[in-house]
């Protein structure tokens, strides 16, 4: 069966011990998480969680019913693929003390329209907004320049229009 | 508004619960709810391990239909609970546990007693809670019974800091409590019975079968209405036993991995199968792909995401088992049904019930446990409650003893927790006064929790055990004969305890008839003398459990003897 990235978005109660009832569901079904975020509304005993996974229909099917099943989860989607706009974020740092891996780097954080958020003598810290298979393209861009550390934030996604969660 | 203390809260807020009865066992940290309760009226059974307390609650609440309660203090009080919830939880029983907890300022010190409770209870409670404030008690108690006793019924565990039991509060009792995300379905979706009634109606060999949940909605009438206006046959899984009277002429028996040659046949031949209130496990179904193969199965259960989890459905019925019953029931009466009473099919059953009895085993010296059971059940008033112990004892019982009514057949189902009979039967004891009640054990099961005999004894909580002893892990033992060459291991126990000694140790009586005939007297005068009475019933050592579905078999495949 076709186990394709799904987008799964659901409303929580914004209290301690929910982030772990939500993860301890997934490890405990043997449910594989791909990314995760979460951040609170604007009423602030709510929070929204995006989750990724890759899943066959059958066993997606069964995450959104276990999740809708926690007193805790108040509404559960899971998002419409071709409606649905999704972006992730990187903090990447280059190693740049030679200036023509400098060079190289403004370039291709221009060319993925980062920012550029540090620079010193040695490194730089860039900012990259995309889709997943975007931030993975501009990471082997500049591995061979070299990357010194970096961080990802996990997928956050909307769906279009008058679709809502 | 009440200023009182957070365990005074508690205390009123189970009576405002009309909790009757607690099984528990006091510690450090549950200190000033122990003083709160001294002051009330609510019963105190003092178990001998936490694990029986949880046991107890289970047994009462399943015989009952009534929250079950238990209490135990912080650390390993909390962690000796955990199988006992777990049970609960798996076969969707009603339980509520409390905890103590170390003083909050201490959380995370890794105090003394200190357990990280609400993390280790995680995956085996439908919820749970720890209570920071004194004045939020009143509300977590009320939650507590909310979630436990609506939709599908579990366990909830309450944790309870000390320093939050000993504070001093403005105390408000909510009349109702609410979740945003807790929503319960009762009433089904008009569509959906219509699917569910038009699938029916043109049914050729329509079938049903029941599960825990038709107990658990009090639905046993309406099951077997619709079976009558059908004319199909149900079969139950083992947590539905009792929702059929056993001498309905349409009642199969089980089905699953120790069910009926008729039952798990039928199941094979159906082209229409009900499953109502039934999570369809792998021991109820064998091979899926091999469940009832030829069936449009639809599926009624109140809790959605038990449809299409293992058997994939034509259609579904979310709701209440009873509420989608009777709404099926109406629909069927105003369509005409087009083969209702379908002859062929009906003769079906009674064709299969006559071809799989099972042979008389001859020359053998000892008592056989499907004679023993039923001997037992010669004994007993028909209302009488069973409870079981794990493993052959319970599938024997499971095949051979006669249930007539719902609640009258307590089983650890979805766990297979070994010692849970015993205590359970003590709890259902405490909720059903009126009836006899008798744990089937066997002897590897009752040694786990024989303990609890002096809970039985000290509260007059008068149980009837009876010991199918024949001095092994028998279920363990027949699978190393069957599939492991039988290669014993870890399996023989030898011939200690001498039960009626122990019995007699604690008070209790002890008996080992030597005869059937002997049995019946032990079990006859247990209840008349109405005193704790194990009757140690020794029986051959090698017996095996027939019929039986290999593992990774389809149910029709089902074995009648090695």
């Amino acid at each position: 069966m076709h186990r394709s990235l799904s987008i799964v978005s659901f409303l929580v109660e914004n209290k301690p011990g929910v982030l772990f009832n939500v993860t301890n569901l997934f490890r405990r079904r043997g449910f594989n998480i791909e990314s995760i975020s979460v951040g609170p509304l604007d009423d602030p005993e709510l929070a929204r969680m995006t989750i990724t996974v890759r899943a066959d229909s059958r066993v997606l099917n069964q995450i959104v019913e276990q999740l809708d099943k926690m007193v805790d989860v108040i509404k559960v989607k899971r998002l419409d693929p071709i409606r649905t706009v999704a972006r992730e974020m990187i903090l990447v740092k280059l190693q740049t003390s030679d200036p023509m891996a400098r060079e190289e780097a403004l370039k291709n954080i221009n060319s993925y329209h980062g920012l550029i958020l540090d620079i010193d003598a040695e490194s730089i810290i860039a900012e990259v907004t995309g889709e997943t298979e975007m931030i993975d393209e501009f990471l082997k861009k500049v591995s061979p320049i070299g990357i010194l550390e970096f961080s990802r934030t996990g997928v956050t996604a909307l769906e279009k229009g008058r679709l809502r969660l | 508004m009440l200023r009182i203390s957070g365990a005074e809260a508690f205390v009123k807020a189970l009576k405002r619960e009309e909790v009757d009865t607690v099984f528990g066992l006091p510690g450090g940290a549950i200190l000033p709810i122990c003083d709160a309760l001294y002051d009330s009226d609510i019963r105190f059974i003092l178990a001998r391990h936490e694990q029986g307390a949880a046991h107890m609650a289970d047994g009462y609440a399943r015989a009952s239909g009534r929250v079950g309660v238990c209490l135990a203090t912080s650390g390993p009080g909390a962690t000796n609970l955990v199988t006992g919830i777990a049970t609960a939880n798996i076969d969707s029983s009603p339980v509520v546990a409390f905890t103590g907890q170390v003083p909050i300022p201490m959380i995370g010190t890794d105090a003394f007693q200190e357990v990280d409770i609400i993390g280790v209870s995680a995956s085996v409670t439908k919820y749970n809670i720890q209570v920071r404030r004194a004045a939020d008690i009143p509300w977590a108690v009320k939650a507590a019974f909310y979630l436990a006793s609506t939709g599908r019924k579990g366990a909830v565990l309450v944790d309870i800091p000390k320093d939050v039991q000993v504070s001093v509060e403005d105390m408000e009792f909510p009349e109702k409590v609410s979740f945003r995300g807790y929503r319960v379905q009762e009433e089904p979706d008009p569509r959906e019975l219509d699917w569910a009634s038009v699938l029916l109606s043109r049914a050729k060999r329509p079938m049903i079968l029941a599960g825990g949940g038709v107990i658990s909605s009090n639905a046993s009438r309406e099951l077997v209405a619709l079976a009558e206006a059908l004319m199909a046959p149900v079969a139950t899984t083992l947590m539905g036993k009792g929702a059929v009277p056993k001498d309905h002429p349409l009642y199969v028996g089980g089905c699953g991995m120790h069910g009926t040659g008729e039952a798990n046949t039928l199941l094979a031949e159906a082209d229409v199968l009900l499953v109502v209130g039934a999570r369809l496990s792998d021991r109820t179904t064998g091979l899926v792909k091999d469940f009832s193969p030829n069936a449009k199965v639809i599926h009624v259960d109140i809790d959605r995401s038990e449809i299409d989890k293992n058997v994939e459905t034509v259609t579904r019925v979310v709701g209440d088992a009873r509420l989608a019953l009777v709404g099926i029931l109406d629909r069927l009466r105003r369509i005409r049904l087009e083969s209702s009473g379908d002859s062929e099919w009906v003769r079906r059953i009674n064709e299969l019930r006559e071809l799989y009895v099972m042979p008389e085993a001859k020359g053998n010296p000892h008592m056989r446990a499907p004679e023993v059971i039923k001997a037992l059940r010669r004994s007993l008033p028909r209302d009488a409650i069973v409870t079981t112990e794990v493993g052959q004892c319970q599938m024997w019982a499971s095949l051979y003893f006669d249930s007539y009514a719902p609640r009258t057949f307590l089983t650890s189902g979805g766990l297979g927790t070994m010692g849970w009979g015993f205590p359970a039967a003590i709890g259902a004891k405490a909720a059903r006064r009126d009836v006899p009640v008798v744990d089937i054990a066997g002897d590897g099961s009752f040694a786990m929790t024989e303990n609890n005999l002096a809970t039985s004894v000290e509260e007059e909580l008068p149980v009837i055990v009876v010991i199918l002893n024949n001095r092994m892990l028998g279920m363990v033992a027949q699978w190393q004969r069957l599939f492991y060459g039988r290669r014993y291991f870890g399996v023989e126990l030898g011939k200690a305890p001498d039960f009626v000694k122990l019995a007699e140790a604690y008070g209790a009586v002890g008996a080992r008839p030597e005869s059937l005939e002997e049995l019946e007297r032990e079990v006859r005068r247990a209840i008349e003398v109405d005193q704790t009475t194990v009757i140690d019933v020794p029986i051959d050592p090698e017996e095996n459990v027939f019929p039986m579905v290999p593992p990774g078999k389809g149910l029709k495949e089902f074995i009648m003897g090695a």
